[in-house]
Formats: structure tokens, C-alpha cells, sequence
């Protein structure tokens, strides 16, 4: 029997929602991690009851949850209690690794290329990395144990363990525009990795507020992907890094078209991200933060116009969501069933996801603390749930 | 035995309830009490001091013994009480936030 399992995070914890296929009446299970900060959960697509959770405090740091039963318990990987009955090698010790599941250290080795050690800060100056946080947890296509960790300040770190350990892939700090990569507002944060469905030596990033890139060799070096942007709040509106790219985007079936949601601007690119073209067309905004593309129509995207990057919520008060059959420049507005006045939330960029079913569903979460469900493609939407804490990110399980 | 006292966040973390009861090896010193309590509870390493530096998080203090002893020397010994287990050593989160 299908089932939809939609992951949501928020400020205050994690929240399940499960329904069946028919996606009318949703069963809504939390909080988990009560209290703390959840900036994403994701599932492995090659395994749905594995899930990773991103646990975070500005009191006590990263912690990294696993759960190996669909949402139902959780573990941190690799870190029972000593005293528990645990795998151990002949010599006593442990034989897996003892709380190194929350350890993101920034590798400084001469032998994985000399990654940097500082880069600018709003200052001008140049700053040590400092890790704060995972922002985005991308599990392997087809190992549930291989995931990959997007970091604040901007890394990416891989765990082949499950999470029992993370270790850098290094390059990307390593590229020569490291020391010009500067935060964003919310600081700098690695948000979206996209893996290439069938090529497994490819792979996309995004920054903020040092843009897009993309490895073909599997992490060891990596190509800033930012030709055809162009960014007002820059020194040079074209420069090849510094662009605040909030999201990027894409379709299985055509993994050389991108899509991206950039500070201002929605952009696409058909070649792998060599070239950037804008598809803002007759949007009322072309600022905002998630983009998403439709499961089985790799030219239908959808985006939430944000009115300015000084008024973080809807233009006009109304939540709409816009929708592009055509792969950008033509958008129509989807508004049934969301508020059309006095709304004035907003929806961040990890905040929106689609299942895989026939018709496809869509959702999204908003800083007010709703989260929104479309069964028809977006032709009609209905609050699944009302009143959570700040929703952080959504993503949505298909289980079949 | 040395009695430590966490807060509420780190008690689910570690699946413990009320007090932590530890054995702690030579001198009790604020690093040796984290040390064991670390050894014991590893899901707790990197939530009070930094996985890297070691360093204290700064939204967590200790105290012992009616007094904040956050900025005394990490290895300098703990008082008398607090190493004969008659007060307990509290770790704790700052009050701050929303």
C-alpha cells in the first residue's frame, strides 16, 4: 500500500506526518528532539526507513540523529552507551566509533589539497572556518550508510558509516575563490547537493554567498558553475564566485538542466551549469528561496515569490506559489485553498518538496508554522497542519 | 563518586534521568570530570566543549558549590565537596533565547 511520509523540521523539533496515498487525512506525530533546532531530515532513497536528522542548538552544538525504522526511534550513530552490550573488537574496545557522529572537523591535511583555513568576513577580513551547523543532509542514491553533510561555514562532509563518522571532501574549500567566499545573512552555509542520478563522479553545491559548483572527478576538485548570473550587491555584478544562490534544483530524468532560486532572480541552465539563463519571466517577485521541480514533468517547477530581500514575506500579503510548465518564464499563480490576504510568513529554502505519485503532490512549510499540501500537481492546496514552530525544512518520503 | 548535574537538553540526549553518578580517575578537576562523563555518555561529546578545540561552548557554564567556576583553569582541582561527591558539579545552558 503507498504511503507519503513528509519530514518536517522546524525551530522547536521534528514532526512527522503520514498519510496514505490518497493524501486527505494525515496522522501527525511529534515533536521529537522537543526543543531543539532541526534544520533537516532526509530519508535514502535506496532505503526509506533510514533517515538522517540534523540536530542543532546554539547551546550545545551539532548532534547528528539516525533512525533505522522510519521515523518511529532514533539513535545517535555509533554513540551507546559504553556500558551497553555493544559490538566489541577482541581487545575490549568498541568496534565502531564512540561519539564521532556530532564531529565535523575541517580537514587541514597537505594531503587532501591544502584546503583553506580562512576565508572573508563581513569585515573584509579574513576569518578562520568555524563549524556551526548541518544545514542539509543528502543521503547516497543507493547506499544507505554514504550520506553527505552541507555545513555552516560552507563545506561538505561525507559519512560512509552511517553517520558514524564524517570525514571533508576537501576540494571544494580547496578551490582558489575560497578566500573570497564571504557569509550570507544567515551565515555561510552549504544548503543544496544534488547528485547526478547516474554519473556518480558528479555532483552540485550551492553557497551562500559564494554560488554554485559542481565536481565531475567525486569531490577531488570542483569548478565554480556561476557563468550568466548576475548579482547587483556584488563589486562586480558577473564575478565568477559571491553569488547568494538560495537553491538549486533538478530533475532526475534530465540531470543537466538546473533550476535556481538566487537572492534575486530564477535562473536555468542546460548544460550542467556552464550557462545560466533568467526564467523570472511575468513572476510578481523573483526573489525568494525554495524551487522544486515537478516528479514526472522535468520542465514544471515551482517557486514562492518573496516580495524583497528587506521584506521577507509574500507580495500583497497573498501566500501564493507559482508554477512554470515550461521550464521558467511563464508562470501562473497557484492560490486555491492558500491565504490570499494578510499572510506574512515565509517559506525557506529547504522548506519544499515533492512525492513521487500520479498526480504529483507538492508541499511546503512556512515560518509561521503550517505546512501545505497540493495532491493535484498544485492545482489545489490544504493546511495539513497548522501550528508548529517555525518550519525549517520539509521533505517527503513515497513509500510503495 | 563524583555527582554531576545536566541539563535537561543533555539528560535526553543521554537517556538519563536526575543525577549522573561517576567514577572519575585521579585529581577531580573540571576536565576529568567531562573527560568521564564523556567515556561514559559519548553522545554528549562535542555538546558541552567543541569537538575540535576542546573549548567550552559559550552558552554553557559550570558551577559548584554555590559558585560559577566556568573560567577556573580546566585542570585546576574542584573543591573538596564537589570531589567527595557531598555537592554535585552542574553543568548548565545559559538562560537566553526564544
Amino acid at each position: 500500500m503507498t504511503a507519503i511520509r513528509v519530514l518536517v523540521g522546524t525551530k522547536k523539533g521534528a514532526f512527522i506526518l503520514t498519510s496514505d496515498g490518497a493524501r486527505s487525512d494525515w496522522n501527525v506525530s511529534g515533536p521529537c528532539f522537543a526543543g531543539w533546532e532541526i534544520y533537516h531530515m532526509k530519508g535514502s532513497p535506496a532505503d526509506p526507513d533510514r533517515i538522517y536528522a540534523s540536530q542543532t542548538s546554539a547551546w550545545f552544538g551539532q548532534v547528528i540523529q539516525r533512525s533505522s525504522d522510519g521515523g518511529r526511534t532514533w539513535e545517535q550513530p555509533g554513540s551507546m552507551d559504553q556500558a551497553a552490550s555493544g559490538p566489541q573488537d577482541p581487545d575490549g574496545t568498541p568496534s565502531m566509533p564512540q561519539g564521532e557522529s556530532n564531529k565535523f572537523v575541517y580537514d587541514t591535511s597537505d594531503e587532501t589539497g591544502k584546503p583553506l583555513t580562512t576565508h572573508q568576513w563581513y569585515d573584509g577580513t579574513q576569518h578562520p572556518w568555524e563549524f556551526a551547523r548541518v544545514w542539509h543532509l543528502e543521503p547516497s542514491l543507493t547506499d544507505p550508510d554514504t550520506a553527505y553533510a552541507g555545513v555552516e561555514d560552507a563545506a561538505l562532509f561525507q559519512t560512509t558509516d552511517g553517520g558514524e563518522s564524517w570525514d571533508e571532501i576537501a576540494g571544494l574549500r580547496g578551490h582558489a575563490s575560497g578566500p573570497a567566499w564571504q557569509p550570507g545573512a544567515g551565515g555561510m552555509c552549504l544548503h543544496s547537493i544534488l547528485l547526478h542520478p547516474d554519473d556518480t563522479k558528479r555532483m552540485y553545491v550551492a553557497i551562500s554567498a559564494a554560488g554554485a559548483f559542481r565536481t565531475d572527478d567525486g569531490g577531488a576538485s570542483w569548478k565554480p558553475i556561476n557563468n550568466g548570473l548576475h548579482s547587483q550587491y556584488i563589486p562586480d555584478p558577473t564575478a565568477e564566485t559571491g553569488h547568494c544562490v538560495h537553491r538549486l534544483a533538478m530533475h532526475p530524468a534530465t540531470p543537466d538542466t538546473l533550476y535556481m532560486q538566487k537572492h534575486w532572480d530564477v535562473m536555468r541552465s542546460d548544460d550542467a551549469g556552464e550557462n545560466w539563463t533568467e526564467v523570472s519571466g511575468n513572476l510578481p517577485s523573483d526573489f525568494g528561496f525554495p524551487i522544486d521541480v515537478h516528479a514526472h514533468e522535468p520542465e514544471t517547477i515551482f517557486v514562492v515569490p518573496i516580495k524583497s530581500d528587506s521584506e521577507h514575506f509574500p507580495p500583497e500579503g497573498k501566500l501564493r506559489v507559482y508554477r512554470s510548465r515550461t521550464g521558467g518564464n511563464e508562470w501562473e499563480p497557484l492560490t486555491d485553498g492558500l491565504p490570499q490576504k494578510d499572510c506574512y510568513v515565509n517559506v525557506l529554502r529547504d522548506a519544499m518538496s515533492v512525492d513521487r505519485l500520479d498526480p504529483c503532490g507538492i508541499y511546503f512549510g512556512t515560518t509561521g508554522g503550517q505546512v501545505y499540501g497540493s495532491a493535484d500537481g498544485g492545482d489545489s492546496w490544504a493546511p495539513i497542519v497548522r501550528d508548529l514552530p517555525s518550519v525549517l525544512s520539509v521533505e517527503v518520503q513515497t513509500i510503495e | 563518586m563524583i555527582r554531576v548535574v545536566l541539563p535537561h537538553h543533555l539528560n535526553t540526549l543521554a537517556g538519563v534521568e536526575g543525577e549522573i553518578v561517576l567514577l572519575v580517575e585521579g585529581e577531580v578537576t573540571q576536565e576529568s570530570v567531562l573527560d568521564a562523563l564523556e567515556a561514559r555518555y559519548p553522545m554528549l561529546r562535542g555538546t558541552i566543549r567543541d569537538h575540535a578545540t576542546r573549548r567550552r561552548r559559550p552558552l554553557v557554564r559550570f558551577f559548584a558549590c554555590n559558585e560559577d567556576v566556568t573560567h577556573e583553569p580546566a585542570n585546576a582541582p574542584l573543591a573538596e565537596p564537589v570531589a567527595s561527591g557531598a555537592e554535585p558539579f552542574l553543568v548548565v545552558g545559559a538562560i537566553a533565547g526564544g
